[in-house]
């Protein structure tokens, strides 16, 4: 109670006052599977117990017709919106300086409204927000997984969170939403559960990563598992393999942007000095943002966390899940009403390959909503073209919305 | 209306007399009664700038809306090439049911396609229907598209490769106005049906109700039915219609 009432305190100014907003959250917490009944894994072995952490926003209509299922990207957690007042006891201060990470999107008269959905996000298996993870204590030994962790999967994720439906008693839900590796949940979902849903949205994925996107993500875990604190896994109580972690975020985030998005934020400007100091400091703003990047990533994620999530992100495909390796196959499963979003300068989930599953559907006769909005802010624009995005949510859902 | 001037009448009587020399003089006699009766009837012969009320893609009305909406029965599948914002689909999906799909280039249209409920495609159809399967649709609509595309021969062969029936409505560049703007203004043809000024028109692909009906021959493609729309009103197509009809819908299939 204490640590709420600081919490609340150190907000920025005006933003519990802001009616747009869905004020103070918590997470919530279920234990999906226990030592004795584990959850069974996709890589063959199983794992209890499982924790999941979700959170909701609004209000479960009797017919349990208004569900809205988010699934978060990468680096993600079930925080969607709104300010965390456990920010303090869970150790997450930097909740306190951000509402969550959709904030834009949820909330009140925004395109994913409380007033009208039942909204709910949960963590992934594997990540470090709450849901069990390679930084959980193993039962076992007492200490935590580290890399004895086993290899999760999307499919895991996914069968996890219809686990967490069923815990809810919701049995079908309106639509499901996620950018990204959520995208990739979402056609996961609409395959693996077909009539669980009724409408699927995808934003800035397609049914598989590209070899660019494999190769960017091997670098990723190579500067980690190369960083000396790295230590086989096993860094929790002593110094983590920050260097190494920050590195492969840096590189993300350039992933993550475009070349026209770079020069429009950064261009090739100096960081605070008229002339360059001749060295191999922090020269240019480019060089900055990264660095704080990194480093504030460091402050928030854990590195075996993003070893297993990015995994996870390279071995997904869907045609290979779903279609004996054929995307058409898998497609013929899916019963939601799709609608697919790409984004022009995205190169990590370019437009052409987020059009072949709007394509793979089309061959299926389902009808399909395909677009590619022309943006220059790379990957990054399913998160900040809120605007076209919110609009595009909002249509989409509203035919069936069900105050 | 105002009196044609004596010259203007002459120019215009040798005109269709050269456009009509093989026909017989009562056809000719024919052509010339009922061209007089639809100029007279018009407000003004030549005005180079009209309200456009029939290729306006984002209106509410459309002449061929209601006649395609009759055409298709219950429950059919339509995909609609150049669906603009969706207005044909979602018609024909609260009134006939139809699994409808539109194909749209513009993104801000198919945000537009997305509000009004019609599931569309954002892509270039210049690029093919590649990803469709033979016979995937009823019915494939091409509503006053295909003077815009750069391989208008490649869509319709396609169209009629996906759907059983196509469906293709373009404005006629053979209409009488057309040929009398050209003809006494020596300038781009300007009309109701064609507003555009040559450099800012979609219409890059031009083509008359005969050109039509030559072309698609050689694809192997046939027309089942046509309807115009001449003198402000819908007719089933008829002989002399490279003349008089403003806009065209024909219902095309593979010819075998």
């Amino acid at each position: 109670m204490q640590d709420e009432e600081a919490a609340k305190k150190l907000f920025p100014p005006g933003a519990l006052d802001d009616p747009t907003s869905v004020g103070l959250t918590r997470a919530k917490a279920v234990q999906l599977a226990t030592e004795d009944s584990p959850f069974p894994l996709e890589v063959g072995e199983s794992l209890g117990p499982v924790w999941v952490e979700y959170e909701t926003y609004g209000t479960l209509n009797s017919a349990k017709s208004n569900v809205i299922l988010v699934v978060h990207a990468l680096s993600g957690d079930a925080h969607v919106a709104g300010w965390d007042i456990a920010a303090i006891e869970t150790g997450r201060r930097w909740r306190l300086r951000k509402p969550g990470w959709w904030d834009t999107v949820v909330g009140p008269g925004k395109p994913l409204d409380p007033a009208h959905y039942f909204i709910i996000c949960a963590n992934v298996l594997g990540s470090c927000y709450g849901t069990t993870g390679p930084g959980s204590i193993n039962p076992r030994t007492g200490k935590p997984y580290g890399l004895t962790f086993p290899m999760v999967t999307v499919g895991d994720w996914v069968r996890l969170q219809a686990m967490l439906l069923d815990h809810l008693g919701i049995e079908r839900v309106l639509a499901v939403v996620g950018g990204s590796l959520g995208g990739q949940q979402v056609i996961e979902w609409m395959m693996a559960y077909p009539d669980r849903v009724e409408k699927a949205i995808v934003l800035a994925a397609s049914a598989k990563l590209s070899a660019q996107g494999l190769a960017f993500n091997a670098v990723g875990r190579h500067t980690i598992m190369n960083d000396p604190h790295f230590n086989g896994g096993d860094f929790y109580g002593s110094p983590v393999p920050a260097q190494g972690l920050a590195a492969a975020r840096m590189l993300a985030h350039i992933t993550y942007l475009s070349e026209a998005a770079m020069d429009m934020k950064f261009g090739r400007r100096l960081r605070e000095k008229a002339k360059p100091d001749f060295d191999f400091g922090i020269e240019f703003e480019v060089e900055s943002y990264l660095a704080y990047q990194g480093q504030s990533f460091v402050e928030r994620f854990d590195a075996n966390s993003y070893l297993y999530i990015t995994r996870a992100m390279d071995y997904y495909d869907a045609a290979a899940s779903w279609g004996g390796g054929d995307l058409t196959e898998a497609c013929s499963r899916v019963s939601a009403d799709v609608m697919v979003v790409s984004f022009s300068s995205d190169w990590l989930y370019p437009p052409s390959q987020c059009r072949e599953l709007a394509i793979a559907l089309c061959r299926c006769r389902r009808p399909v909503t395909y677009i590619e909005v022309p943006s220059s802010y790379g990957h990054d624009a399913f998160l900040v073209e809120t605007e076209v995005v919110g609009r595009l949510l909002r249509d989409f859902l509203k035919k069936d919305a069900h105050p | 209306m105002t009196e044609p001037a004596p010259e203007w009448e002459d120019r215009l009587t040798r005109l269709l007399f050269r456009q009509a020399v093989e026909d017989d003089p009562e056809a000719l006699h024919r052509k010339l009664a009922r061209l007089v009766d639809v100029l007279e009837a018009e407000e003004k012969t030549r005005a180079r700038r009209q309200d456009i009320t029939i290729t306006d893609k984002n209106g509410a009305y459309r002449w061929d809306h209601e006649l395609i909406e009759r055409h298709i029965p219950d429950g059919a599948s339509v995909l609609d090439l150049g669906c603009g914002s969706g207005t044909l689909l979602a018609r024909l999906i609260s009134t006939k049911h139809v699994r409808g799909q539109g194909i749209e280039i513009d993104s801000e249209k198919v945000l537009q396609c997305v509000a009004n409920g019609v599931p569309a495609f954002q892509t270039n159809l210049d690029d093919g229907l590649a990803g469709f399967p033979d016979e995937s649709f009823d019915f494939v609509v091409l509503e006053e598209t295909v003077q815009t595309l750069h391989r208008p021969l490649t869509v319709l062969t396609e169209m009629v490769r996906v759907g059983r029936r196509g469906i293709v409505t373009f404005p006629n560049f053979g209409h009488w106005q057309v040929r009398l703007d050209l003809a006494l203004s020596g300038r781009m043809p300007i009309t109701r049906a064609l507003p555009y000024e040559w450099f800012e028109s979609p219409n890059i692909h031009p083509l008359a109700l005969s050109d039509f009906e030559a072309c698609i021959q050689e694809q192997g493609i046939r027309i089942v039915e046509g309807h115009v729309l001449a003198d402000g009103s819908v007719h089933p197509l008829n002989p002399d219609d490279n003349l008089f009809a403003e806009e065209v819908m024909l219902i095309i299939e593979r010819a075998q």
